[in-house]
């Protein structure tokens, strides 16, 4: 652990003068994680999103599709946000960029202090790997391969080596309460399990911030509950996770709330009396077969 | 990711469509075991060739009578008819080098014997022509000088002959049927096979007394050729070049002016030989090839339609960070171990093809180290050919589209 700290020392020094703090991270990803260290390990203080009068045009040939038009926004760490708006409000493309799969067209976004928009392919490729962990709605589970594999596989893209990279996945299906599910493949898991299993997926590179899209789209009111309260944990262990979605009942489990409309941030807000997820479970019928 | 995990994740991906995988295996399988059989095939005639020709001894020289072009039209073999008995004998007389030499004459006829008949070359020469191509006898023995000289009614069978007029039935002594006249066999001879340079069977064909043939079958008074052996194997080019001033002499041939005969000596036929087998292997490659060239274009089609089917795992991979060349290794690694594979099966095909050829043809096949090196080396290249386009395809997908692929 002493000579990793030492190495990152001589990377932030190097960073200094004008080297990349890619280099910063590409070296942490490779430590290995031992004990019940800290989900994340950014310093506290910083806004873990900085988000700077971004703009995003699309140009479709004749027509051009204005789709953020001036948003600017911080998240701190361990905040648990969600997105609401309607379809073509500009929540989409938000999200995108947030998850560096695209780019702003101008403005600027700071993940973690790194200035995103400046990065090549390879380096959002990197970024996404180290500091995002997604959840999709459809959970994109590679089929045919264990839950275990899926895991694992954003580690084999960390350049994680294998012990390591099963050790990561492992404790990652543990904090999800699947780690007796390892060996199962996604079609022998119900829709809740699978999204759990994308879930730590998402969490096996100890990313900056879980990404959610429509998480529980696919899936019935008490699992989605259920997977709400999988996000609540994590948030409560420091995690910053953000989610998008367009349901209120869904979006009342986050602490705070962006509605978004044209593309612009239309409110911001604080959700109050934010209902604990074990609870709202507690007093749901139970599933009758 | 390293390359044992990049080869293994293919693989699994390959194992997926397994039917699909083999069916596209199969192209490259063919291919290359079409490569290794036919250069097998190719190659053993080359080897074959040269086998006999050093059999037949490196010391013979071969006369024929001239090839000859007149007013523009070049005449075959044959052409001219002033290779005559008295140049054989000034050949043997003048030519210090020369040790031997044997006439040559030649028709085809219909042989008889009793209710079978077959249809065969019948070569007049003499006693020495055995000593000189050093072809044995499986029984009876030669015909006697005695014999050329009064141009007696014998002949002497190859192999081929034997099985179909004679079958089990000892053929020495028993009378055949050639043209009407009836002659004695005396001898048969041990089997050759096929003619390296021509790929005639030697098997087939009937020795007779060059004046038996000459004055009752033909009535030629010219030779078709002349064999001849050099003292040596080292004087055989000095033997060339006296038979060659020799016959210019005799023929009254100027200077300036073409031969009216040809002399050759093992070395020339070796080289000769060794040229068409060459060709043969090359066109035989050729052929070969276009199907591994089908072949690759298969892996292509499948890859291409894999990358297709698998957009939204290829938007996976590199949403949770897959980069460019990740994917690109990925299907690039997949065409590979496609092609490989199939490369590797197909020389084991092509072995087996090779030793199929030669169990039921009868033909010699050598497959060399090099051609299943070549063949496993250029199936692998198939793939990166064939192979790129399509990885480079997934490489360049935009990952919001490929996530949102249905």
């Amino acid at each position: 652990m002493l000579e990793h700290q030492e190495r990152l020392r001589a990377l932030a020094a190097a960073d200094r003068r004008g080297v990349s703090n890619i280099l910063i991270l590409k070296h942490m990803a490779t430590i290995p994680h031992s004990g019940p260290a800290p989900v994340i390990a950014i310093p506290s203080d910083a806004a873990v999103i900085r988000v700077e009068d971004v703009h995003k045009y699309y140009d479709l040939g004749e027509t051009k599709v204005h789709a953020l038009r001036g948003v600017t926004l911080d998240i701190s760490k361990g905040e648990f946000v969600a997105i609401m708006g309607s379809s073509g409000s500009g929540k989409s493309t938000f999200m995108n960029i947030l998850g560096c799969l695209d780019k702003p067209t101008t403005g600027r976004y700071l993940l973690n202090g790194i200035e995103v928009s400046s990065l090549s392919k390879k380096e959002l490729a990197f970024i996404r790997n180290s500091q995002i962990g997604f959840v999709f709605q459809g959970f994109n589970l590679l089929a045919r391969t264990t839950a275990l594999e899926n895991v694992e596989l954003p580690t084999l893209y960390a350049r994680v080596d294998k012990g390591e990279g099963q050790n990561r996945a492992l404790e990652a299906l543990r904090l999800v309460g699947l780690a007796d599910r390892m060996k199962h493949y996604p079609s022998q898991l119900s829709g809740g399990q699978q999204q759990r299993v994308a879930i730590a997926r998402g969490l096996v590179n100890r990313p900056a911030i879980l990404l959610a899209d429509e998480p529980t789209g696919n899936l019935d009111s008490r699992t989605s509950v259920e997977i709400m309260e999988v996000f609540q944990t994590l948030n409560d262990g420091g995690l910053t996770i953000i989610l998008v979605t367009h349901e209120p009942d869904v979006a009342q489990f986050a602490r705070r709330v962006l509605q978004f409309r044209d593309g612009r941030l239309k409110s911001d807000h604080t959700v109050k009396n934010r209902p604990r997820a074990e609870e709202v479970l507690r007093n749901m019928p139970a599933v009758e077969d | 990711m390293t390359l044992l995990q990049i080869i293994r994740i293919a693989s699994r991906a390959l194992a997926r469509n397994k039917l699909r995988s083999i069916l596209t295996m199969l192209g490259i399988i063919i291919g290359v075991g079409a490569v290794i059989a036919m250069v097998g095939v190719g190659q053993g005639a080359q080897e074959q060739a040269q086998k006999q020709i050093a059999a037949m001894g490196s010391n013979i020289l071969f006369v024929g009578s001239g090839t000859v072009s007149r007013g523009g039209t070049h005449m075959g073999w044959g052409a001219t008819k002033t290779l005559v008995y008295d140049d054989m004998a000034a050949i043997l007389r003048e030519c210090p080098a020369v040790a031997a030499a044997a006439p040559g004459g030649m028709t085809s006829a219909q042989v008889v014997f009793g209710n079978d008949n077959w249809s065969t070359r019948i070569t007049g020469t003499e006693p020495q022509f055995f000593e000189v191509r050093t072809w044995a006898f499986q029984s009876g023995a030669p015909f006697s000088q005695a014999d050329v000289d009064s141009a007696a009614n014998v002949a002497i069978i190859g192999e081929t002959v034997r099985k179909n007029l004679f079958g089990a039935t000892d053929p020495i002594g028993q009378t055949i049927r050639i043209k009407n006249l009836p002659f004695k066999v005396v001898g048969v001879l041990a089997p050759k096979g096929s003619s390296a340079t021509s790929g005639d069977d030697q098997d087939d064909t009937i020795i007779t007394p060059i004046t038996t043939l000459q004055k009752k079958m033909t009535g030629e008074t010219w030779l078709r050729w002349i064999i001849v052996s050099a003292t040596s194997r080292e004087n055989s080019f000095t033997a060339q070049q006296q038979i060659s001033s020799l016959l210019r002499d005799r023929h009254r041939i100027r200077a300036g002016q073409d031969d009216d005969f040809f002399v050759r000596n093992m070395a020339d036929i070796a080289d000769l030989a060794d040229q068409q087998s060459q060709l043969f292997t090359t066109l035989l490659f050729w052929i070969a090839s276009v199907s591994l060239v089908v072949g690759g274009i298969g892996i292509m089609n499948i890859m291409l339609v894999s990358v297709t089917e698998r957009t939204r795992e290829i938007g996976i991979r590199m949403a949770i960070g897959a980069t460019e060349s990740d994917v690109q290794k990925q299907f690039l690694t997949e065409a590979i171990v496609l092609s490989l594979t199939g490369g590797i099966i197909g020389v084991f095909a092509g072995l087996a093809t090779s030793y199929i050829i030669n169990q039921t043809l009868q033909w010699q096949v050598s497959v060399s180290p090099q051609a299943i090196a070549a063949a496993v080396i250029f199936s692998m290249a198939m793939g990166i050919f064939f192979g790129y386009y399509p990885a480079r395809k997934a490489a360049r997908l935009d990952p919001i589209e490929a996530l949102r692929y249905e």
